[in-house]
């Protein structure tokens, strides 16, 4: 299996990959990591003329914590997200959702901007990014533009960007209290069946606030919103998570495929949410 | 077509300049330009490791990096960790604890468990089994393959500590 023909290009510049992609519109894509693009070229499901790769372009990399605002470069790759000790107590929930990445070798490689940017709904990091409450920044040939996470995503590999924008970086809050990040696989390197990212805070023994995200159970991450309002002001308790169960049941849409019919796909949803709720209250 | 470019590689301590498409996968120029055999193509769908080499520090799937990618990079190679005459430690720990039997996935399990043992020396059975979970092997059940790994680990703690 060996891609179609194509034109290779490596910008060192933001602003000359940006060039490139104005130059040649809709046939120019850009490859991060290319785990998720070179198989589909190699499939011939995706056809480039003009590959830029963003590999020397400085401005896309590195991790700062500055006071509880995190930033990260979207060429960051899953493996340094893992080895950064600031973000892992910044934000523990990336590193546990990272580990469940792929394998070895795939997070090498993998990068956070490349998985949050494909649009795939099986990739973990934009459930978790919209659970986050993440701003995404788009660069293009007019400058640079802020877009929540939370309304990002339109459809299966369609979102906000435009064909000449580049996503450059991923800015959140660090969020403090509880939280958790349950993935239900067939095997190591798959996508998930169901999974769910959960941020909860505790204050006199109820839940003061809750986020919710599930990944792969629609053709877009789903926040839930109905699902965080069931557990506010609750006491977290089987009652309340049965009621946040049922909310988020409402919120997904999945599909039928090669990992399950719809209704098994349903249980394993209510069974991975009840499990990090209850993973990230006990952390809260 | 598109035009071939000009590739440098340095695989194994050797430098290289070679010509590919860019379309060319790093895997296909190790073995079929370089006569690097060694790294096996296997799933050819980033899932089995057989393709696993070094790649600036990285363990990398070298059936999903396109050499023009790998472009400037120094590689190595599981022919750049031992041979026939010198035998790695992993590779003589792969021989004595029976870390193998078709042989198939090998070479990418040796060459992923040499960049392990790099970032961390003394790893836990648990340790080895999450570091090892991008190389799949159909023939051993991977008790054996862990075992060797923690074997050439121990070996070489050994020998640092007795220096």
């Amino acid at each position: 299996m060996i891609p179609a023909a194509f034109e290779y290009h490596r910008p060192d510049s933001l602003a000359s990959a940006i060039a490139i992609l104005t130059e040649h519109g809709d046939e120019a894509r850009v490859v991060a990591g290319g785990h998720s693009l070179i198989p589909m070229m190699k499939l011939r499901m995706a056809a480039i003329s003009h590959l830029v790769d963003l590999q020397k372009v400085g401005e896309l990399r590195g991790i700062t914590v500055a006071g509880d605002t995190v930033t990260i470069g979207a060429m960051v790759t899953q493996a340094e997200l893992i080895a950064h000790d600031g973000l892992a107590k910044a934000a523990p929930l990336l590193r546990e959702a990272a580990l469940q990445i792929a394998d070895p070798q795939v997070r090498y490689m993998g990068t956070v901007g490349g998985n949050v940017a494909n649009g795939d709904p099986g990739n973990d990091m934009p459930g978790l990014m919209q659970c986050l409450g993440a701003t995404f920044t788009l660069a293009g040939p007019g400058g640079s533009r802020d877009v929540a996470a939370r309304d990002f995503y339109h459809s299966a590999y369609v979102t906000e960007r435009a064909d000449d924008e580049i996503l450059t970086k991923i800015t959140f809050t660090a969020p403090s209290g509880g939280y958790a990040y349950e993935k239900q696989k067939r095997k190591i390197g798959d996508y998930a069946t169901a999974a769910a990212a959960v941020l909860l805070t505790k204050a006199g023994g109820k839940v003061a606030t809750a986020s919710v995200a599930m990944t792969n159970l629609s053709d877009t991450p789903v926040w839930s919103e109905d699902a965080a309002a069931a557990l506010m002001g609750s006491d977290c308790g089987d009652a309340a998570i049965k009621v946040a169960v049922t909310a988020m049941l409402g919120d997904i849409d999945p599909q039928k495929d090669n990992r399950g019919p719809i209704e098994f796909k349903r249980h394993v949803a209510g069974v991975i949410l009840a499990r990090a709720i209850t993973r990230a209250w006990s952390r809260a | 077509m598109a035009k071939k470019m000009q590739i440098s590689l340095t695989v194994n301590g050797e430098a290289h300049e070679l010509l590919a498409e860019p379309r060319e996968l790093l895997i296909h120029v190790l073995r079929e330009k370089l006569g690097l055999t060694g790294p096996h193509i296997g799933c050819e769908t980033s899932h089995c490791g057989a393709c696993t080499v070094d790649m600036d520090g990285k363990s990398v799937k070298s059936c999903t990096v396109l050499a023009a990618q790998a472009d400037g990079a120094t590689i190595t190679t599981i022919e750049g960790l031992g041979n026939p005459d010198g035998l790695h430690v992993l590779q003589r720990m792969f021989r004595e604890h029976h870390g193998l039997q078709c042989g198939y996935c090998t070479p990418g399990m040796i060459t992923r468990a040499h960049r392990l043992l790099q970032e961390n020396p003394a790893p836990t059975e648990e340790e080895v089994r999450f570091g090892m979970a991008g190389n799949l092997c159909r023939c051993t059940g991977y008790q054996n393959i862990v075992k060797a790994i923690l074997a050439a680990a121990a070996e070489m703690n050994a020998k640092e500590a007795a220096e």
